[in-house]
């Protein structure tokens, strides 16, 4: 589990995070939703100890992660995967060798056992033969999938996803939110999704921060949506007319 | 603005300082070193080659014009040549131009890694980024640019020889006497010294342009001219530093 204890980030005078607390479970795909601006990325790479909070703290399981040394922090790292908004594939890499990156830095596995690895995480994202294709070769749903290979290929324990679904069509969305609910479900990892996007939200909101104003304005699950009397919430999910219709005939039901 | 100084330097030193961590793997950073090493060196070799030719070229036809009719042997013109192209031009000119053509593509490459969020998809995995991404460029230029003024050097030499004897200035036994006398060995060691100096700043301060990149393509093209431009008046200001160390 992960927990967010009262975290406020300040730039240069800016207060971003006004004092956020908020717990993550494993097994379950947690999501930090909000508008543009609510400071939605500066907590999650707070989160992932990218950003050091001006006070607050972070704790995974019963460690503090900013009171770590370098070298206990090395260590929560090797637990730690992430997916990059960008994917963040490194471009002269082909997609083996971008997969096979964390190993061939952290472990004395045989070449063969790297390889094996790479291929068992290809295809549990459904990319079987795409091992040397390089990332422009990819598209951008493909690009994600390589990603989520490579932040699952040290057996993470947590897992953070920064706007998996941004520049992706509808359907793909949909493929990669149910590929990131099933690898958390199986390997019970605490995973936490930065998104706005609202299929995401209704689909895999096992457990669901709503940020507004650098605070959190609501905490449930994605049952928990449709009967929230949150208004900022409702402005939110159902931000169009056509979901706002939806929602009313759902309720009348 | 003593403030902002301080706080650059103070943060160059830091990001050497990191850079100089245990290697979470050897063979990744010998990897990536030897990457760097065909980079620098042989990307870099006919630059430097042609620019040496032609410098070495010119200096022998403009001492030789400066001799005139004067009472000063000819084979002066080798002395000259070879003395100005192993202490001064060789390191310091080769180490302007590897400013511009090295270090803006230094500056380039991690900056664009830092946009694309590459260094900061290594650091979640716990990768020591500054170690992973700035020593081996570093270690690589300390290897290779030595080598490639030694090339400038020679080839400098060859230059004056190709634009002096050919064209009636002197003949080539002068020359060749020229490069015989009067040599000092301690001149090498200098141009070595020089070329390793050179090497260090023009990596570093290009790494550290790029590694610490704010914001988007303008910031990052601004980050690459800075590191020329930053690296071209350290390359100055040392070599001058070395040159009254060394000869006084």
């Amino acid at each position: 589990m992960i927990r967010a204890e009262n975290i406020v980030k300040e730039f240069n005078g800016n207060l971003v995070l006004k004092g956020i607390s908020a717990e993550f479970y494993p097994g379950k795909t947690n999501l930090i939703i909000g508008r543009s601006g609510a400071g939605k990325t500066v907590f999650l790479k707070t989160l992932v100890g990218l950003n050091q909070p001006t006070s607050g703290k972070i704790w995974y399981g019963n460690t503090d992660l900013f009171s770590l040394d370098k070298k206990a922090l090395r260590k929560i790292r090797m637990e730690v995967g992430m997916l990059f908004q960008g994917s963040a594939l490194f471009d002269s890499l082909t997609t083996e060798q971008n997969i096979r990156f964390p190993l061939d830095m952290f472990t004395n596995m045989t070449k063969k056992e790297k390889i094996d690895r790479v291929n068992y995480c290809l295809a549990r994202v459904n990319l079987e033969n795409a091992n040397n294709k390089y990332p422009s070769e990819l598209s951008g749903g493909m690009q994600k999938r390589v990603g989520i290979a490579r932040a699952i290929v040290l057996e993470p324990k947590y897992l953070f996803c920064d706007e998996p679904n941004s520049g992706l069509d509808p359907k793909t969305s949909i493929l990669i939110d149910e590929l990131i609910k099933s690898i958390t479900v199986e390997n019970n990892i605490t995973t936490i999704i930065n998104t706005h996007d609202m299929n995401s939200v209704m689909e895999i909101g096992d457990n669901i921060v709503f940020l507004h104003n650098g605070l959190v304005e609501w905490n449930g699950n994605k049952s928990q949506v449709l009967g929230s009397n949150n208004e900022l919430l409702q402005e939110f999910i159902f931000a169009s007319p056509f979901l706002r219709r939806l929602r009313d005939a759902a309720r009348k039901l | 603005m003593f403030r902002n100084f301080f706080f650059h330097f103070g943060r160059y030193v830091q990001m050497l300082k990191l850079s100089l961590g245990k290697p979470e793997k050897f063979y990744m950073y010998w990897n990536e070193m030897l990457r760097m090493m065909n980079d620098i060196g042989i990307g870099s070799l006919v630059i430097v080659i042609l620019i040496s030719v032609f410098i070495g070229a010119v200096t022998a036809i403009q001492f030789a014009y400066q001799l005139g009719g004067q009472l000063i042997p000819k084979y002066y013109i080798g002395y000259v040549v070879r003395d100005m192209t192993i202490i001064e031009l060789a390191p310091t000119i080769t180490g302007l131009v590897l400013a511009g053509k090295v270090g803006s593509n230094i500056a380039a490459e991690v900056g664009a890694m830092r946009q694309k969020e590459h260094i900061d998809a290594m650091e979640i995995m716990g990768v020591n980024t500054a170690g992973y991404i700035v020593l081996p460029k570093i270690l690589a230029a300390l290897v290779v640019i030595p080598m490639l003024v030694a090339i400038a050097a020679f080839v400098g030499i060859v230059g004056g020889y190709l634009s002096s004897v050919p064209t009636g200035w002197l003949t080539s036994t002068d020359y060749v006497k020229g490069l015989h006398e009067f040599f000092l060995p301690r001149n090498v060691s200098m141009m070595y010294v020089k070329a390793t100096v050179f090497a260090f700043i023009l990596t570093s301060v290009s790494c550290y342009q790029g590694y610490y990149v704010k914001g988007g393509n303008i910031e990052l093209g601004e980050a690459s001219t800075r590191a020329v431009v930053y690296s071209n008046i350290l390359i100055l200001l040392s070599d001058y530093v070395i040159a009254v160390l060394l000869t006084g």
